[in-house]
């Protein structure tokens, strides 16, 4: 069920560049548990749209089904949002993204969503390099059908009545690497301070980006022997860099040591600030990132951060070559060929 | 023996040949040379799921009247395949001609004495003339279409003519063409008796055009503006996607070389399906082509289009069916799986082209109906109409005409302070208004979903709330009746209690058929289905009469179905004839069953129309 919140607002209420508060980014009341690791992924996403001082009718919110689908009713609510068919979603927004180059896509899946029923077209989005930013809520189990396991739950891992996972677990950072992705990061829904950052760079970024965001089912999946659990993610959580977005060319005026920063100039103009917190991870060689995150994985951690950055990154419109305008604008006159050239066509045909 | 068959510019001559030998190009030339000659053809490749080595045929009627279907029977088969000799000789009417290659001795069983046998020894006057084994094998069709213009009177400058068509700017290879098939011809004309078919210069083809229904639909798409395809390979219906790319980069290149339309070919058809979806959803129009199972695979996707009412084009060319069926053969059998398509209470717009000039009409107007009824429009083609060359009246378009986006809110309209809820009836019609995403800074926007939610689109389980909206999209349906196209009716030349409904590519077959029975004093009044849900004329039809034909290409009669469902009428006053073999529905056979089963009706006195 929806609430309207009260549409009161504290006079003092910071704004943005566009003059707008947090407020005018949020939605409806969220209808997922307390406690819920997606609340605080929708709150890292107000908090990066509005820090971003992007437009909230600018976006395009696009989901799948599941709890973490139902989220983009949860914020922007002056975006149009699609909450569609179970592990469509990457199909959906492809075609969204094909009839209105001018939008920014924000797509929100889940586990189950993305690497059990979707896996498919997860896949084929990556290859295909659309525009937007692709946010994985990972929960590693199904919440609205009450606890099993998904495919991103850890073989080992225990499901609160105590079964064991026997199958080997999907790592959609990972196989977004192998096919191409050109922005990855993964993250916790219980570090704000790492998200909010990272879903800036990947709204800024102008190609495919993903988040893998690890968020805690507190009803199914947040017990002992979870590998999904807030306490375990906090204690295996071993993240390579911490980042910030600059938008525009903003001096650097905190010092750093040498060698502990890395800038990445993004394609929109948008300044990736890395502060290194693993010496000599390099988020531009995305060979090292694959093995760097298979060597961390062996030894049971949870690698977070912006884990690759194409910054000379292409999207599915370069592929296709097709028209700056966005295609749901162009009128007759263009579209149409008219009369004449088919009475030559008619000619040809005879 | 039998008198041999005796016909100027009205048989049928059928090839049998093996897949992948380069036949076709021969067998096309064969029938572009008729056409030219004035003379109409209806020609049908029957060909198998296969690139190289099955058996495959090519059907062409040449009928001077001009019916378009097929009529049944072979009147020459020019039989080029050992692999299915039996069966093409047996298929050849009594008093018919056999053409075949004689370089080997046939055993006398192999033949039939009362077709009359026509050898030409292809295979030695090709070794003789050629020495590559790819050569030998493709000039062996070009000196076949020799000998066989020489038997039939065709006339050798329009092969000529035809050829250096072809291989423009390839002059080398137009020659050795034409050599070839003067090869064949004067051996022909050399050695063999003139027989009783004969081809005669006529006018019947004025400016009709001669294309296929999926590059038909392919360019409709292109006048209908669609600017995203996406779609997935499968039999028939590839070469309308090819279609509509080949138009579309024809027509919607700009001069910088960027594309006016964008083609997506996605990973399976649900993708394809999501594809259209959500561009349609964002305000372009969209299509996919398809066919049977893929309309399976698309069945979810389709239930969210009706219920969250995006609007999409489903292209389907059916193939038989059930499962991977009969992939490269011919079927109505998608009625039901369109028209019903998804879970939960759905109906679907469905067209139904009888032929290319149609497939780009429909192909075209699928998307004003789309958009104007934001849901999703199936048009159903088949691999006979789709993946055949047909020869019909030019393609038309108004430059008056303009799309029809339906009922969108734009900025403008938002700030004059409009009610929008996105799901409200404002017009009575059932048929709210939509925004595109991105429309306005604070006004229209709104969350599409899948599950049942108010009239402002706000989310709700309540039963009333669900049942409003339910109600309102059955309005919508009723609104659309008027809207798609209405079936057209042809009289019978006197009162008759026998009626007969038909739709798709039946159509050139039935007309035949209706004349050939009223020869037989069967007289049937007809009704062409043209869209669903249907139009009032329908119900009222079958109230006219106190029996009526349904003739389909299909096991089920699903037609029969959807009318017994949409229209309330009594069963049994509704005949099915019914074909469903794979090939496509001929004239003789809708002749002798409607004629049998008119004759088992018993003839009741014709009820007066009820008020």
């Amino acid at each position: 069920m929806s609430y309207l919140k009260p549409a009161l607002k504290h006079p003092g209420l910071p704004k943005n560049a566009l003059g707008f508060t947090r407020r005018d980014y949020e939605g409806s009341i969220s209808t997922l548990c307390a406690g819920c690791g997606h609340d605080s992924i929708s709150a890292a996403i107000i908090q990066a749209v509005w820090e971003l001082g992007i437009e909230p009718h600018r976006v395009a919110k696009v989901s799948g089904i599941g709890c973490s689908s139902k989220t983009p009713d949860y914020f922007l609510s002056s975006s149009h949002g699609f909450n569609s068919v179970h592990g469509r979603m990457p199909s959906v927004l492809t075609g969204a993204n094909l009839a209105n180059r001018d939008l920014i896509y924000l797509g929100v899946s889940g586990d189950g969503d993305s690497a059990s029923i979707g896996i498919g077209q997860f896949a084929h989005l990556m290859r295909r390099g659309v525009n937007m930013s692709y946010i994985v809520e990972n929960n590693g189990v199904y919440g609205l059908t009450k606890g099993q396991f998904s495919a991103t739950s850890d073989k080992g891992s225990k499901a609160k009545k105590g079964a064991v996972n026997k199958d080997e677990a999907i790592d959609l950072v990972a196989m977004a690497l192998q096919l191409g992705a050109t922005y990855v990061g993964r993250s916790f829904s219980g570090d704000k301070a790492q998200l909010v950052p990272l879903i800036k760079g990947a709204l800024a970024h102008q190609g495919v980006a993903l988040i893998d965001c690890i968020s805690p089912c507190v009803a199914f999946n947040n017990h002992e022997g979870s590998t999904k659990s807030y306490d375990y993610v906090r204690e295996h959580n071993e993240s390579v860099n911490k980042l910030d977005v600059i938008l525009g060319r903003a001096p650097i005026t905190t010092q750093y040591a040498p060698g502990e920063v890395t800038e990445v100039t993004q394609h929109d103009g948008s300044v990736l600030r890395l502060r290194k917190l693993d010496e000599g991870y390099d988020p531009t060689d995305r060979v090292a990132a694959m093995n760097y995150l298979a060597q961390h994985k062996a030894l049971g951690e949870i690698v977070t951060g912006l884990l690759f950055v194409d910054p000379d990154a292409s999207d599915l419109h370069a592929g296709l070559g097709t028209v700056a305008t966005p295609l749901n604008q162009l009128g007759d006159d263009i579209l149409v060929p008219g009369a004449a050239a088919l009475e030559k066509l008619n000619a040809a045909l005879r | 023996m039998r008198q041999p068959l005796s016909a100027i510019n009205d048989f049928v001559v059928k090839f049998a040949n093996v897949n992948g030998s380069g036949s076709a190009s021969a067998n096309g030339l064969f029938a572009r040379s008729i056409l030219r000659m004035g003379i109409p053809i209806a020609a049908r490749n029957i060909f198998p799921s296969n690139i190289q080595g099955l058996p495959t045929w090519y059907e062409v009627r040449i009928s001077g009247e001009g019916h378009m279907g097929r009529r049944g029977g072979v009147d020459m088969m020019v039989a080029m395949n050992p692999q299915t000799w039996d069966r093409d000789v047996a298929e050849i009417d009594a008093g018919g001609y056999l053409f075949y290659d004689s370089t080997k001795p046939m055993p006398a069983s192999k033949f039939r004495d009362d077709i009359t046998v026509i050898g030409v020894p292809l295979t030695e006057l090709c070794n003789a003339a050629y020495t590559g084994a790819r050569e030998r094998q493709l000039f062996k069709n070009i000196i076949y279409l020799g000998a066989l213009s020489a038997l039939l009177s065709i006339d050798p400058a329009v092969i000529e003519q035809l050829l250096t068509e072809q291989y423009k700017g390839k002059e080398k290879l137009a020659k050795s063409n034409q050599d070839a098939f003067h090869l064949g011809r004067n051996w022909a004309l050399t050695n063999l008796p003139p027989i009783g078919l004969k081809l005669e210069k006529s006018d019947k083809v004025g400016n009709r055009i001669y294309i296929e229904g999926n590059a038909a639909a392919g360019l409709g798409a292109v006048y209908g503006g669609a600017t995203v395809c996406a779609w997935y390979p499968i039999t028939p219906s590839t070469s309308l996607a090819e279609g509509f790319e080949k138009y579309a980069k024809k027509f919607r290149t700009n001069a910088d070389g960027t594309k006016n339309y964008a083609i997506v070919q996605a990973e399976d058809e649900l993708a394809s399906i999501g594809i259209v979806i959500g561009a349609g959803w964002n305000g372009a129009r969209a299509f996919t082509a398809t066919s049977g199972p893929g309309i399976s695979l698309m069945q979810e996707f389709v239930g969210l289009s009706y219920f969250a009412e995006v609007p999409a084009v489903i292209f389907d060319v059916q193939r038989a069916g059930p499962s991977t069926g009969m992939p490269t053969r011919t079927q109505q059998s998608d009625v039901l799986s369109a028209a019903y398509a998804s879970h939960g209470d759905t109906k679907h717009l469905v067209l139904f082209p009888e032929d290319p000039r149609e497939c780009f009409e429909f192909g075209a107007s699928a998307f004003d109906i789309a958009d104007r009824f934001q849901s999703t429009v199936f048009v159903l083609l088949d691999l006979d109409i789709g993946m055949n060359d047909w020869l019909c009246e030019p393609f038309e378009w108004d430059d008056s005409k303009r799309m029809d986006r339906g009922k969108v809110m734009t900025a403008e309209m938002l700030d004059e302070a409009r009610e929008f809820g996105r799901y409200l009836d404002v017009d009575g019609d059932g048929v709210p208004f939509r925004t595109y995403p991105g429309t306005h800074p604070n006004k229209g926007a709104f969350f599409t979903r899948g599950t049942s939610r108010d009239r402002f689109a706000k989310y709700s389980e309540s039963g009333a709330v669900y049942v409003d909206n339910m109600e309102r999209l059955l309005r919508k349906f009723e609104t659309a009746k008027q809207y798609v196209p209405h079936p057209v009716e042809k009289k019978a030349a006197r009162t008759t209690p026998y009626g007969v409904i038909y739709y798709g590519s039946s159509s050139a077959a039935m007309q035949e058929a209706l004349a050939a029975l009223q020869e037989d004093g069967i007289h049937l009044d007809a009704m062409r289905v043209r869209a669903f849900p249907f139009h009032d004329d329908i119900s009222r039809f079958i109230a006219e009469h106190d029996t009526v034909f349904i003739v389909e290409q299909n096991r089920d009669a699903q037609l029969r179905t959807l009318v017994m469902n949409e229209c309330n009428t009594d069963p049994a006053k509704l005949v099915p004839v019914l074909h469903f073999d794979g090939t496509p529905i001929t004239a003789r056979f809708i002749r002798e069953a409607i004629g049998r089963k008119a004759q088992s009706v018993e003839v009741v006195p014709l009820r007066k129309a009820a008020p």
